[in-house]
């Protein structure tokens, strides 16, 4: 590891990734800073859960590489990620559905911990973890749900338990897919300003396609359309491209 | 309410020896053997969501070490109840490595074929295993001393390690390797995203349910003083299956009621119908029909309603 590998949380290098002829990811290179906000945005199509996918380990791509902080996790298997401080949330919504709020984000907790491999002791033995879940509940505004299992409570509230299981994880970077689908505009505002939120000590990377809310949250933005990065840069400049409109509008 | 059946239970377990006769003593014992089967499956089907059809190698194969190495090579009980399980644990850990590359229909269709292996090899390697003929002639241990040839003393011994089994399963699967377990059962995908290595935590739990599946095949050995291929077969992996998703799979309870309904079906009903796996079919397919997840959560559930529904 040299020193300058460590000026991005997140790099990736000529990814590519196909499905038999379709190519899904061509090429893609991204870089992304430590605490950066980067939002990618792009058609329905474009490949934009894929490369999230890719990066998280779910996918494995065909030629390129992904680095965290400088360590080549290209072909890491998605638990070791997570424990490299790499976390995601889902565009459709994953949680454990007849569990608890609590639990869902102690699992989360859990992850990271030795206590997983415990064979003895039940989790409600590691209070210590029970009331960090509960903290991280509180912060996303949901103590008050905290025993309530998940088939009890509204989509827009599992919304939020989603993000709250990767809060959790304190990660150093969060890969966010599509967190304000599906919520009413009361809803978007909460999850907006609690994603304001974050410290920077995680670099945050959003999959979005509510331009209106998720363009004040970013400070970088990547277009990706067939699979190719278009334009990637500084908010206001990817904004004023004239293939951003392109690809938006038509030309 | 939950005290209440607490004690019926214990009633059920410890009355019976007292007035019942030995046929009824003994089936109890079957019973019991059963049920650590069923629950030792059930590790695997219902709280990891590995839905396994060759879970009889573990008792047969528990049950032929024990067999051959006592009758055939002179061990001792203790050594060779020692060598058995051990020797499952460690087929365990090896198959597991085998049937985990799948999961699901795959999953049940390895624990299948590699079933089917050893229930061939007892077959048609007779110059070890008897073949056809089984190992016939066996002895019962005496633990400390206590011979264990009378059924009221067998049945105690098989009361104690059910209950050892049990409590062993129960501490497992609510420990917080139960809670890695079941997440991974419900979304592996989100699980090891979150930092858990899914195929580890099933392979332990596959070793895990190897080793009590040992266990009940040297009490099947030790109830029956005889070994035959059968015990082996897809059927007696199947009937296991049966009881644990009848009796309620991911419950504690379910799978010891299931094993009990399978052998008191096919104790008492073949005596008067020769087409017993019939109405074997028919129970099931009520239960199935009438309670989807089973008698344990489906009773519990409907004397919640009966309650007035409470809670």
């Amino acid at each position: 590891m040299t020193a300058s590998t460590f000026s991005y949380a997140l790099e990736v290098v000529n990814l590519k990734k196909a499905f038999g002829g379709l190519a899904v990811t061509q090429n893609v290179s991204l870089s992304i800073r430590p605490g950066e906000r980067r939002l990618i945005i792009g058609p329905n199509g474009a490949g934009k859960t894929t490369l999230f996918n890719q990066i998280s380990g779910d996918l494995r791509p065909n030629s390129g590489s992904i680095r965290l902080f400088g360590s080549d996790i290209t072909h890491l298997p998605p638990y070791k990620r997570a424990h490299f401080g790499l976390s995601r949330t889902y565009q459709i919504i994953t949680l454990f559905t007849g569990d608890t709020l609590e639990h869902n984000v102690t699992l989360g907790l859990l992850g990271l911990r030795r206590a997983r491999w415990q064979m003895w002791r039940p989790l409600s033995f590691y209070g210590n973890m029970s009331a960090e879940a509960r903290r991280t509940l509180d912060a996303v505004g949901l103590l008050q749900l905290a025993t309530h299992a998940i088939s009890d409570i509204a989509y827009g509230e599992r919304r939020r338990v989603e993000l709250a299981m990767a809060l959790a994880q304190q990660p150093r970077v969060l890969l966010l897919d599509e967190p304000l689908a599906g919520l009413s505009n009361t809803e978007r505002a909460t999850v907006k300003s609690l994603i304001a939120s974050i410290p920077r000590q995680t670099t945050v990377i959003m999959i979005e396609h509510d331009m209106d809310t998720a363009l004040d949250l970013a400070e970088t933005v990547t277009l990706l359309n067939y699979g190719r990065v278009i334009v990637d840069g500084e908010r206001d400049a990817v904004i004023a491209d004239e293939r951003t409109r392109e690809v938006y509008l038509g030309t | 309410m939950k005290w209440i059946g607490a004690a019926l239970l214990a009633g059920s377990l410890l009355l019976p020896p007292l007035f019942a006769g030995d046929f009824y003593i003994n089936l109890a014992s079957q019973i019991l053997i059963a049920a650590i089967f069923a629950l030792s499956l059930n590790l695997l089907v219902g709280f990891g969501g590995m839905t396994s059809l060759g879970h009889a190698s573990y008792l047969g194969v528990g049950a032929y070490i024990s067999a051959l190495l006592t009758s055939r090579y002179g061990f001792g009980h203790g050594a060779a109840a020692l060598l058995s399980i051990a020797g499952t644990t460690a087929m365990a850990a090896f198959f597991g490595v085998i049937a985990l590359r799948a999961s699901g229909l795959g999953f049940l269709m390895i624990t299948l074929a590699l079933s089917q292996v050893l229930w061939g090899l007892a077959y048609r390697m007779s110059n070890v295993t008897n073949g056809d003929n089984g190992v016939a002639g066996l002895t019962r241990p005496a633990p400390f001393g206590i011979s264990l040839d009378s059924p009221i003393s067998f049945y105690w011994f098989a009361l104690i390690v059910a209950t050892f089994a049990l409590v062993m399963m129960a501490i497992f699967v609510s420990s917080a390797f139960g809670s890695s377990l079941k997440g991974v059962r419900d979304q592996p995908r989100r699980m090891a995203a979150l930092g858990f290595n899914p195929w580890l935590i099933r392979w332990i739990t596959f070793v895990y349910a190897g080793f009590w599946g040992g266990v009940a095949g040297l009490l099947y050995v030790y109830y029956h003083k005889y070994i035959h291929p059968t015990s082996l077969s897809t059927t007696s992996s199947a009937e296991a299956l049966l009881g644990v998703i009848a009796g309620g799979s991911g419950t504690l309870g379910g799978p010891a009621v299931g094993a009990a309904l399978v052998l008191l079906l096919k104790n008492y009903v073949s005596a008067y119908l020769e087409r017993w796996n019939m109405l074997l079919g028919l129970v099931f397919l009520f239960i199935v029909l009438v309670m989807p997840t089973g008698i344990v959560p489906g009773v519990s559930r409907l004397t919640t309603r009966l309650r007035g529904g409470v809670r």
